[in-house]
């Protein structure tokens, strides 16, 4: 299987330039961390990679296209296989705990009937599957804003399997969590991806935990690679540089 | 010390309130002044016309006698008399209402379809945000009454007319209103539908509409009370319903069929804000809890 590869990626926002001139090759089936400061480009790089954001310069690649370049329907059909989850959840409050999970199916098969509020059978035992999997099956028909932050993490990330994804981006996915429904949430991503082989790449602030569960660490710093290595290479030198430490 | 700076700064600061509220209200006081001179605003003739309205009322009240209340139509002074026309006023009141309802459904549908496309946070693109917000502008510019004159003049007389204007003023004001709560909702279930690779479509259906559609229904009913009393000034034009028949009784001078009419007409009205006003407040509650 080839890597997600990231050629000369730029991002400038008017005069900032957010992330400058990065080359990356990202290996399927491992969770790679991403960490770094606020406002070190970490969540711009993130959205690049299923386009929410449009790169000013570079290129991505995943499985010989070129997913900087495609439109429309192609590029719906990547945004499926390349799942994400959100800081905020990005649930839909007043719907329920199902209908957001089917959600996710929508961009893998999309039927004029979905718009009605159909959903075929097999999608909904398919839903109900991926909520059983994190413990969520009895919280189906509750709506999303009643559950806990935890809870509403988890089902996004059965939302996010629904789409049967390659790739799960993951963007801050912990920091509005406390320290139990992270490690519930951190637990569930790496569930996903030993027994799915599901790429990770994960947003994190919390260097413990990153160093915890990836396979691999990169180090973002003013929108450019300062390491790059597994989490025992990185030492407490380089961490107090990413974060800028010795300043406080 | 740091105390006193801070007291000093919080005096500044309330008094410099002080000072554009105190502005704010001698240049509205100045605006009414000026409006009135313009408008030519003369009080003594506002005093001398009084008398006259006074007099209009008396001579549309019904010649009720106590003692005769509840004789048959034939006998003046009977409520039967007075409402000697119900059944007809009841068949037009009827008309009325369903001008209304069906002006406020067909308008609200065409104003949600429209304010997708024109609320900056999810029309697909900026040319047709552009032109959609002009089209709605017109809609909601031009009075439901000039709209009613020209489509009776086309039309002929009847509610076809009156329910066409409805719907183009209703179109026009919702989708306005409709943009707005859009453009007020919250964007991450949009960001998250569209980062799973649904289609606008699906991003309008799941991420923007479960949040705003209890406003909008909220905005419809209201559009429905509105509509109501509408609807019975487009009679004046031809337009169909009661109004119609009130234009003809006020000009043929039937004073108290005019007092019977408006009576009627103001105890739909009421009983039509209430219920909606209920069901807009359960709307909003069931939505809430």
């Amino acid at each position: 299987m080839k890597p997600l590869r990231i050629k000369n990626l730029k991002k400038k926002f008017k005069d900032t330039v957010a992330i400058n001139n990065i080359n990356l090759e990202v290996e399927q089936g491992k969770i790679t961390g991403i960490i770094g400061r606020s406002g070190s480009g970490k969540s711009t790089l993130l959205r690049m990679i299923n386009r929410l954001i449009e790169p000013t310069e570079g290129s991505i690649e995943f499985n010989g296209i070129i997913i900087t370049d495609i439109r429309g329907k192609a590029l719906r059909r990547w945004r499926s296989e390349c799942a994400m989850i959100f800081q905020q959840f990005n649930l839909v409050d007043r719907l329920d705990v199902l209908t957001n999970v089917l959600i996710g199916s929508l961009g893998r098969s999309y039927s004029f009937l979905n718009l009605f509020g159909y959903f075929s059978k097999e999608e909904k035992i398919n839903a109900l599957k991926n909520l059983d999997r994190f413990e969520l099956a009895e919280k189906s028909l509750q709506r999303s804003g009643t559950l806990s932050g935890g809870q509403q993490q988890r089902v996004a990330i059965a939302r996010a399997l629904m789409q049967k994804p390659k790739i799960l981006l993951a963007d801050e996915p912990i920091s509005s969590l406390d320290p139990k429904n992270s490690k519930k949430v951190m637990d569930d991503m790496l569930k996903i991806n030993r027994e799915d082989g599901i790429t990770i790449i994960c947003n994190l602030h919390s260097l413990e935990i990153a160093k915890k569960y990836c396979d691999r660490l990169i180090g973002l710093s003013e929108g450019e690679v300062v390491f790059d290595g597994k989490p025992n290479q990185l030492t407490a030198d380089i961490a107090k540089k990413l974060y800028d430490l010795d300043d406080e | 010390m740091n105390k006193i700076t801070s007291d000093n700064h919080y005096k500044n600061l309330i008094g410099k309130k002080r000072f554009w509220n105190l502005s704010l209200i001698i240049l509205i006081f100045i605006g009414v002044i000026l409006s009135s001179k313009i408008i030519d605003i003369n009080v003594s003739n506002l005093l001398n016309g009084m008398p006259r309205l006074g007099d209009y009322v008396s001579q549309i009240l019904p010649s009720i006698e106590s003692n005769k209340l509840f004789l048959g139509s034939k006998d003046q002074g009977s409520i039967a008399y007075w409402y000697f026309n119900l059944p007809k006023y009841l068949k037009l009141l009827f008309e009325t209402f369903n001008m209304a309802l069906l002006a406020t459904i067909v308008g609200s549908t065409l104003a949600l379809f429209l304010s997708f496309l024109a609320a900056k946070n999810t029309s697909p693109n900026s040319l047709l945000f552009f032109s959609i917000r002009r089209i709605l502008e017109f809609f909601r510019g031009v009075p439901e009454i000039i709209f009613a004159i020209l489509f009776v003049w086309v039309l002929g007389i009847g509610p076809l007319a009156g329910i066409i204007a409805m719907t183009l003023h209703t179109t026009g004001s919702l989708g306005k209103l409709f943009s707005e709560v859009h453009e007020n909702s919250n964007n991450k279930p949009i960001e998250a539908l569209k980062a799973s690779g649904g289609n606008w479509l699906s991003e309008m259906k799941f991420g923007l509409l479960p949040q705003v559609l209890p406003n909008l229904i909220s905005y419809a009913l209201l559009r429905f009370e509105i509509n109501i009393r509408a609807s019975t000034i487009l009679g004046f034009v031809g337009a169909g319903g009661i109004g119609q028949e009130l234009y003809l009784v006020i000009n043929f001078n039937y004073y108290e069929e005019v007092s019977a009419i408006i009576l009627l007409i103001i105890l739909t009205v009421i009983s039509i804000d209430l219920l909606s006003g209920y069901l807009r407040k359960n709307i909003t509650r069931i939505e809430n809890d």
